[in-house]
């Protein structure tokens, strides 16, 4: 422990902190910007400044270590104009826009010009200006808001090891883009979002289908069919203020309703039907049948990633689609029949945790006779505004079942939301499948928690099946990295591209403005919900959901049957241009 | 006197007389690309081979620190104190580093230097890898100095055959190599954290500091960074001592500095004197004073991040703390002596355009601030200056040196703020009467046809905007409402019949 | 032709791969491929890209970074125009505008016919001969806007234009 003084008065804090961690433990909040807990230091900002007695400038304390003795000044009449005047002079570059921008009161910059006080604008000179990047499905970026905190560039490099963007060009001519400046849609970009969850103003955001999700919703000759992604109900509270940790399926189920979609169904349902599918495949690669270990392929960045990064692996992947794209596929063929509707005047919407679903909701590969499955794909973002803009507070209303009969989900269909989750639910119908035996311990526990990698083992009948789960993309390339050296280290892989799974994913509502995005305490309590609605299931593996039963009695067949291929698998091709993946990350 | 023996004195010119040559003193002096000629006439690699054979490593460190020889890159950190930490890392791979990123506009010591005598550079190298522990060097230069790139290739090829660079140099277990690494067109690579981001092939954007490169530098090794100026004391201070060394220049500062003198000056070009020289005796005694019977202005030291300072300054001496409680800094160098036809207001808004243009982007207040500081200066010297601009300018030369991630720009705002502080009132006249007193601002002056005039009509034809009058043969006249004060009839008059004048005696008078 | 090129590009590469911290050679790298091209297309930096395992964007941020690099084709001739200090304090930018009226371009652009590129640089460690200007490395000093036209016509006459 050493001795330092904040603002006149002692504390004891330990070694080798930054001057913001004593700051901190001292019960002050230094205003900062470009800092983020999980990505390396950068400096650029300069709002976290502080003076240090005997230092000639201001320190950036994000940065700055303690020392013994150090007297630190976080609060004086210098370093609180020099703080003001720095945030001043990031306004000065941004767009004087804000009762018309998309972040208008979840901005950091906005809530940050306040914190310090910002009163006028008197530097203000010529403004950057920049085309907006809005090809992509997925991401747009638009350069003019951006204040260059470095916070996606860091992000996409040392957690997502993709390094699709950088800083490009020099001076006040910096800018954020990917290589040659091309679009997002034309680069290595894996569409994780994450950029967007750590970007702190209305640079970087989902492309978003708002308004052509409300024009459907007021179009009386379409049927309006909604699904939820399970970790959208994780955390949709969180955008009405609600700290996470409860599970917000039956409000969210009751709200679609009032939005005005005619039937609502849960993505849970076809995490069911995903994993008898993918259950059934791994058992068939590991009787011999293809390529092992068989890599999931839930998360549709690592799907992009993988075609751009990883081609050498697509004979290991799963050719199972997505839940998502599974309920669309379902929605348009059996529900269809089952209403008797043309499929061609149903619209299938999904809200997901997630920017790459939109990207999924648009691959060719995925259209079924022509017809695209997934119309638009949604963030929990974009539902929480949605949800807001019509009028319905989601904390107020009661609950409501979903539609049946793609509305009934087992345990295992919940916790598809968090990392190890998939591979948990794969391995309780796995074994059950293998051994025809009731498999005691239903918690697989060493599928989960938030180490980056997992490893574990279980028994499926003659084989110890060792499987292997890694989320974020940088975990991905680590875990993968290992496989190309030795293909027979593993059975099973599950392999999410987003920090905690689904419920860390790209589409989540912002972290609180207090907290951080990815904040581990964060994902454990959205991860918390799903975990609490599995135990408390009456029924918790797949293969015993009897809607699940049914849809393969009625329509399907089996699993992995003509139908399910055609229906509910897809194949996969390289993608230029190649991904890099550097060797020691940077 | 020891110190005649360094002294090479070309008969009386005074160029010389004044000048003590430590850094270059074999620069001209010896083949370059000899290096026999280093061996024999100049006692290269001398130090080296005493290092070696009668010196442990704590030894020279201590040495250099007794010297108390100072960084001449800038900041002027006591070298002795940055080797002692890099030595006293554990780490086995460590690095040194030859800053000869020599960007300011105006200086050329390091090129001359290495142009002149690589060896000496080289030399001091080998001595800082040996007290560290270091067996790697890198040199970074610019990509602009071919010629010294090519000289330093010819003196490694030429030291390795000898047995100064590589395994067991001079038969000890002691081996040391180098390299060269290219800028690529930045001035922030001068920066000593940007530099290393540019040898690991990075963008050259500074780091926070701490980690100092001494503990976490080139592929996060510790690294010991001294520009080539440095490196080429080295030797002199080994092989004639420390407390030989420390006898020449002032309390604080030892040694020499070398100078780009250069602006209006009746000699320019490189200069080498003892740390306690006043810059008068630079201007007047070594520089020869201002030419064509024009007036000393003002002498800006320390490129484009120092400041300008004005005649009561002149018998300031050179040393880095006389400099900085003058409001200059002793910078790398550069010195530019200034008339009376130049305009601080125009000179302050140059220096600022450098600095904004080489700023990295990394930090708000560099990034953002110098260009606000840039257009405040653009709008004042085009006549629309206003009511607060001095004061916004201050309040931004503020925030941007107290708060600036990088040397860069905390030093940025200092012709600026200097400008201000010693020549307030032409700013003042700039804003108020919208005058150039230099007739140096073109938007702030008229332009006048004298009765030099020949009436040849060749201004006539090359105003853009026909505000010249005139028949063949006959005086012309310029009319000051369509003028629009490009300048080319002044450009064009072969007689010198135009003339500029912002008319500022007049509201003066 | 471009073949050759590249393989020679390809060589280079190779070489430095062989070294410690591989990649802390992009910039040498791109130096080579400036030298080889005369500026860095898309595709070579595509190239460089997948030789040197370095990822496109990190390679277009150094690329865009350094002032040095050329991102479009350049003229035959290259004018630097010093704007360093003592040239400017001695009428640099005056040759400048000069030099722009004559070739009817700004910095950094290329006339038409591609003949001259020009640019501004930052000391050419010539200020005794200022103000100087150097085209494809030969320094010219002393300049005056009058004289400065004068050379550019003569390099002109060189190209029979």
């Amino acid at each position: 422990m050493i001795k330092v003084h904040i603002n006149g008065r002692a504390y004891d804090v330990v070694e080798n902190i930054t001057i913001m961690q004593a700051a901190t433990m001292a019960g002050y909040k230094i205003p900062r910007l470009c800092y983020h807990p999980k990505l390396s230091f950068f400096g650029g900002c300069r709002v976290c400044i502080v003076e240090v007695e005997g230092m000639k400038n201001f320190v950036a304390s994000c940065t700055f270590p303690v020392k013994e003795g150090m007297k630190i000044h976080t609060n004086t009449e210098a370093v609180r104009k020099a703080r003001k005047e720095i945030v001043e002079l990031i306004l000065d570059n941004h767009p004087q826009d804000c009762n018309i921008c998309k972040r208008n009161g979840i901005c950091e910059l906005q809530n940050l010009a306040r914190v310090v006080g910002v009163e006028e604008r008197a530097f203000e000179g010529e403004r950057k200006s920049y085309e907006k990047d809005n090809a992509s499905p997925c991401i747009t970026n638009n350069q003019e808001k951006c204040i260059l905190c470095g916070r996606c560039v860091r992000v996409c490099s040392e957690i997502q090891n993709i390094n699709a963007i950088d800083f490009t060009g020099r001076g006040i001519n910096t800018r954020i883009s990917p290589a040659f400046d091309i679009s997002f849609k034309d680069s290595v970009c894996s569409t994780c979002g994450q950029c967007v969850n750590v970007c702190p103003t209305a640079t970087l955001m989902e492309h978003d289908y708002i308004k052509e999700t409300f024009e459907v919703l007021n179009d009386k000759s379409k049927i309006k069919v909604v699904q939820i992604a399970p970790s959208v109900r994780a955390a949709i509270g969180e955008y009405f203020g609600i700290k996470p940790g409860k599970n917000w399926e039956k409000e969210t189920a009751a709200a679609l309703r009032k939005l005005g979609f005619d039937y609502v169904f849960d993505t849970q349902f076809t995490a069911d039907l995903t994993i008898m599918e993918e259950a059934s495949e791994f058992l068939e690669r590991l009787g011999g049948k293809g390529e092992l270990p068989m890599i999931t392929s839930c998360s549709s960045a690592w799907m992009k990633a993988m075609e751009q990064f990883y081609p050498d692996l697509i004979p290991n992947v799963s050719s199972c689609r997505s839940p998502m794209s599974m309920m669309s596929s379902i929605i348009k063929t059996y529900f269809a029949d089952k209403i008797g509707a043309d499929p061609k005047n149903i619209v299938s919407v999904a809200f997901m945790c997630c920017v790459a679903k939109k990207y999924e909701a648009q691959r060719p590969e995925l259209m079924v006779d022509g017809m695209r499955m997934t119309d638009y794909a949604l963030t929990t973002r974009e539902l929480g505004w949605m949800l807001k803009s019509a009028g319905i507070n989601l904390p107020d209303i009661k609950g409501e079942e979903f539609d049946s009969p793609l509305g009934m989900s087992s345990g295992a269909g919940t916790i598809f939301g968090v990392t190890g989750g998939v591979m948990e639910a794969a391995l309780r119908t796995a074994y059950e499948f293998a051994t025809g035996k009731t498999l005691g311990d239903i918690d697989i526990l060493s599928a989960r928690g938030n180490q980056g990698i997992k490893e574990g083992k279980i028994d499926v009948g003659q084989t110890e099946v060792r499987f292997a789960i890694s989320h974020g993309l940088g975990n991905a390339a680590k875990l993968l990295n290992e496989v190309r050296k030795d293909k027979n280290k593993y059975h099973f892989i599950e392999i999410m591209a987003c920090p905690g799974g689904c419920i860390g994913g790209g589409g989540q509502p912002y972290a609180g403005l207090g907290s951080e995005p990815f904040d581990v305490s964060l994902l454990k309590l959205r991860a918390s919900a799903l975990y609490d609605s599995d135990k408390t299931k009456m029924i918790r593996k797949s293969h015993e959901n009897p809607d699940i039963k049914k849809l393969y009695d009625e329509f399907l067949g089996k699993p992995l049957s003509e139908k399910s291929h055609k229906l509910l698998h897809t194949h996969y091709k390289p993608h230029t241009p190649k991904g890099i993946i550097p060797k020691a990350g940077k | 006197m020891i110190t005649d023996k360094f002294k090479k004195n070309f008969g009386d010119i005074n160029f010389f007389g004044k000048q003590l040559r430590i850094a270059l003193r074999n620069c001209g002096m010896i083949d370059p690309e000899n290096i026999y000629d280093y061996i024999y006439n100049a006692r290269g690699y001398e130090a080296l081979s005493k290092v070696l054979t009668d010196m442990k490593p704590a030894e020279v460190v201590e040495e250099i620190k007794k010297s108390g020889l100072r960084g001449r890159g800038g900041a002027g950190f006591p070298t002795g104190l940055k080797w002692e930490f890099t030595a006293k890392e554990t780490n086995p791979e460590k690095y040194v580093v030859c800053n000869a990123d020599e960007g300011d506009p105006g200086a050329f010591m390091d090129r001359s230097a290495i142009e002149g005598d690589p060896h000496s550079v080289i030399e001091g190298m080998l001595i800082g890898g040996y007290a560290v522990g270091a067996s790697k060097g890198i040199i970074y230069i610019r990509a602009e100095y071919p010629l010294a790139v090519e000289r330093l290739y010819k003196a490694f090829d030429a030291a390795r055959n000898e047995g100064f660079l590589g395994k067991n140099i001079l038969g000890s277990d002691f081996n040391f190599d180098i390299e060269i690494r290219l800028g690529a067109g930045a001035f922030v690579c001068g920066e000593e954290t940007a530099l290393i981001n540019s040898i690991e092939g990075k963008r050259g954007m500074p780091r926070p500091r701490p980690p100092f490169p001494a503990v976490n530098g080139v592929f996060g090794k510790p690294t010991l960074v001294n520009n080539v100026e440095t490196w080429a004391n080295i030797t002199a201070v080994i092989i004639e001592g420390a407390d030989w060394f420390s006898s020449i220049g002032t309390e604080k500062s030892k040694g020499t500095k070398v100078f780009a003198l250069a602006g209006k000056i009746k000699n320019t070009g490189l200069v080498e004197v003892p740390m306690g020289t006043t810059l008068r005796e630079i201007v007047y005694d070594i520089g020869g004073g201002i030419p064509n019977g024009k007036r000393f202005k003002s002498v800006q030291t320390g490129g484009p991040s120092g400041g300008c300072l004005t005649e009561k300054f002149l018998d300031t001496k050179i040393d880095y703390e006389s400099l900085a409680a003058a409001g200059s800094i002793m910078g790398s160098g550069g010195m530019i002596i200034i008339d009376e036809d130049s305009c601080m207001v125009n000179l302050a808004k140059y220096f600022i355009e450098f600095t904004q243009s080489e700023s990295c982007g990394k930090c708000v207040p560099c990034r953002e601030g110098t260009k606000r500081m840039l257009e405040i200066l653009e709008r004042i010297t085009n006549g629309e200056g206003k009511e607060g601009d001095i004061e916004k300018l201050e309040r931004l030369g503020n925030v941007i040196k107290q708060a600036s991630l990088c040397g860069l720009g905390q030093s940025a705002p200092n012709p600026v703020l200097s400008t201000i502080k010693n020549f307030r009132t032409e700013y003042e006249e700039h804003i108020k009467l919208k005058k150039c007193r230099a007739n140096a601002c073109e938007k702030l002056v008229n332009y006048y046809v004298t009765d030099k005039c020949v009436g040849c009509g060749a201004c006539k034809r090359a105003c853009p905007a026909g505000a010249i009058e005139g028949s063949l043969k006959a005086a012309h006249k310029i009319d000051l409402a369509k003028c629009i004060k490009c300048g080319r009839c002044y450009k064009t008059c072969k007689f010198g019949a135009i003339k500029k004048d912002s008319g500022i005696r007049e509201i003066m008078q | 032709m471009s073949d050759t090129k590249r393989q020679e590009l390809k060589d280079f590469i190779s070489e430095y791969m062989q070294k410690d911290n591989p990649s802390s050679y992009l910039i040498a790298v791109l130096h080579k491929a400036q030298e080889l091209y005369g500026y860095l297309a898309r595709e070579t930096m595509e190239f460089i890209s997948e030789t040197m395992n370095v990822p496109a964007a990190n390679i277009w941020g150094v690329a865009t970074f350094y002032h040095y690099f050329n991102l479009t084709p350049r003229g035959k001739y290259t004018i630097s125009v010093c704007l360093g200090t003592a040239c400017y304090v001695k009428g640099a930018g005056e040759v400048m505008e000069a030099i722009k009226e004559e070739l009817h371009i700004k910095e950094g652009e290329t006339t038409k016919d591609m003949t001259f590129t020009l640019q501004e640089a930052r000391c050419l460690g010539a200020c005794g001969l200022a103000p100087v200007m150097m085209v494809n490395g030969k320094i010219h000093g002393d300049l005056t806007p009058k004289k400065v036209v004068e050379i550019i016509k003569e390099y002109r006459k060189k190209e029979g234009k």
